[in-house]
């Protein structure tokens, strides 16, 4: 099962098989949809793009939705296999511990109180989202330290509910006091959209989501390690709070990225990593890329039947997850349970 | 209490004093232990008397308070976790697994300090890891998952992890608690043959006092922390200190056909 030669065939059928799926996905989400279009002509370099529509569809209207999501679904599924090695329960997610509640409440204060303040060129969003990200995480941190007194991490999930819970109250607070059209647009924001603006948005959140996921990438091992305890990691060697700060720094940048450019988008983080260690086993040599690949192409299928199945209004994919997730989790819980 | 044991240890440790909370008083109070190459220290005490705690400072996850341990004369202080975990393993009482690990991907985490940042485990490292369940007995239990195996089968195969560390040293918190006669016979054999053929030093908790008598060389009794008698295991294990130990009335006497000494516990003291 976990012979090393087959380890390294794994990983290239892995990367393979997610990878042509995800390839697939991207290049077809983009064809569906109430115009309907052909790749061929959409690549015709005979027609000047300013008059070939389906180019103009292509390229302008859908491709920057189905590269956001794959963007957004990567990060949350990355984050939550990092939250879930750490806290070694598959129940815990950016969602499940408040730390996407924390990137939202820094993104509905920057919108409902107009900080539009660019901060290098970067706008103020990203950075209240990340900022809200590590201060929820922040506070999951000082009770996991707790934990090594004998907290269990079913306390800390529900220590996340309440998080969830408190920073939602700070979030409808902040909109009733902020006024009616700033209000509607956090409130459109915090459903969860792909309806990115441009592409400089989506290259605005790949900078800080690839570093992460450099920095998460040279830690599959030691992830594996900890999953199996804290302190049977250090005493095989694994430097235990170095390796935590880096991955749960990276995790928040992750989700803070992620729910900049999309919106505070549930389920991903739980879903995604639990189909994908279904598939490949729990070594997180695997489990990281192929998490991070399908992550993408689950948020972009997702997106795809926000924008189509609900008439020419749509419907936020936040709800589309929420409502595949809902069941998702129960069932995932119930199972744990027996 | 001086030990009264040459400095020819491999693990040193000197006066050591732990508390979780500073306030309250010290788990591990001025406790000193060296234990050498082919030798099997056995910890004996109560509930609460500090055994998992000495243990924790002896592998270097917990740093005490005050005093010091040494590894073949280096502070433990000052080497890696990697160079740490090449030399010492640790078994614990306990192991969870979240996920869906097989048990010979868990006895393959033990090669962790040996390889490299984005070092796949080669052959070598699987024919040790492979070697490892054999010596355990969970050589057929190499494709299950961990989290289904029962408690004896997952403390031989954590075992196994350790070994496939390869470590001079071995810590091991209460291994055979979780085992039923059978397996206990078999890991007490196993850790004897580690100890004569590789000459692993190991220091083990237990409750088990005729296990302690049939594998360990030296025993150290731990009462609140402190240690209340320490040296061979035919000097310290007598009906004296396991009274004192644990409030129990107890006969020891050299069994013929063990070839070792036996107890019989009596009754409570009281």
């Amino acid at each position: 099962m976990a012979a090393p030669t087959d380890l390294r065939r794994r990983l290239l059928v892995t990367l393979a098989g997610f990878g042509l799926l995800t390839a697939v996905v991207c290049v077809t989400a983009p064809l569906v949809g109430s115009t309907t279009i052909h790749l061929s002509r959409v690549f015709n370099r005979a027609i000047p793009f300013a008059d070939n529509v389906d180019a103009q569809v292509f390229f302008v209207a859908r491709l920057p939705r189905v590269l956001a999501s794959a963007l957004v679904g990567s990060a949350f599924a990355i984050a939550g296999v990092v939250f879930q090695a750490f806290l070694r329960n598959p129940l815990a997610s950016p969602d499940t511990l408040g730390v996407s509640s924390g990137a939202t409440l820094g993104a509905v204060i920057v919108i409902t109180f107009h900080i539009d303040t660019a901060v290098l060129g970067v706008s103020a969003v990203p950075v209240a989202t990340f900022a809200g990200a590590a201060g929820a995480l922040g506070i999951v941190y000082a009770m996991s330290i707790a934990r090594r007194r004998g907290t269990s991490s079913t306390v800390l999930l529900l220590a996340g509910v309440a998080l969830t819970a408190f920073l939602g109250a700070l979030n409808r607070f902040i909109q009733v006091i902020g006024d009616y059209t700033d209000t509607f647009r956090s409130i459109r924001w915090m459903m969860g959209s792909m309806d990115v603006g441009s592409y400089t948005d989506i290259v605005v959140a790949l900078v800080p989501i690839a570093a992460a996921c450099v920095a998460i990438g040279t830690l599959p091992r030691e992830l594996d390690l900890v999953s199996i305890g804290a302190e049977a990691a250090e005493s095989r060697g694994v430097d235990v709070r170095r390796a935590e700060r880096v991955a749960l720094v990276s995790a928040s940048l992750l989700t803070g990225s992620a729910v900049s450019l999309g919106g505070p988008i549930p389920f991903v983080g739980i879903i995604v990593p639990h189909i994908v260690r279904l598939i490949v086993g729990a070594d997180h040599r695997l489990v990281l890329p192929a998490a991070a690949l399908f992550g993408g192409t689950f948020l972009v299928i997702c997106d795809v039947i926000a924008r189509t199945a609900f008439g020419p209004a749509g419907m936020p994919v936040g709800a589309i997850t929420a409502f595949l997730g809902g069941p998702f989790f129960l069932w995932l819980l119930f199972r744990r349970m027996r | 209490m001086v030990p009264d044991i040459p400095l020819r240890g491999i693990l040193e440790a000197a006066e050591l004093s732990f508390s979780y909370d500073r306030a309250a008083r010290p788990v591990v109070n001025g406790v000193s232990v060296s234990v050498s190459r082919g030798t099997i220290v056995g910890l004996l005490g109560p509930n609460g008397s500090g055994k998992t705690t000495l243990l924790r400072l002896l592998s270097g996850t917990l740093n005490p308070d005050r005093g010091r341990v040494h590894l073949e004369g280096r502070p433990i202080a000052t080497l890696s976790r990697r160079d740490l975990a090449r030399r010492i393993a640790v078994v614990p009482q306990e192991t969870h697994s979240a996920f869906d690990f097989s048990a010979l991907e868990i006895v393959l985490m033990g090669r962790y300090p040996h390889l490299g940042a984005f070092e796949l485990e080669g052959a070598g490292d699987l024919a040790i890891a492979r070697r490892a369940m054999a010596d355990t007995g969970t050589a057929a239990l190499e494709d299950r998952r961990f989290a289904a195996l029962s408690g004896g089968e997952k403390q031989r195969v954590v075992i196994a992890g350790a070994l496939a560390q390869a470590s001079d040293v071995l810590l091991l918190d209460e291994p055979t608690a979780s085992l039923d006669l059978g397996f206990q016979f078999e890991i007490a054999a196993l850790l004897s043959r580690l100890n004569r053929d590789r000459g692993t030093a190991m220091v083990v908790s237990t409750h088990d006092l005729n296990l302690a008598a049939t594998l360990c060389t030296e025993l150290m009794l731990l009462k609140e922390g402190r240690v209340i008698a320490q040296g061979a295991t035919d000097t310290v294990l007598t009906p004296t200190h396991i009274r004192d130990l644990y409030g129990v009335v107890a006969d020891v006497t050299a069994h013929p056909g063990a070839g070792h000494l036996t107890v019989v516990p009596l009754g409570r003291a009281d």
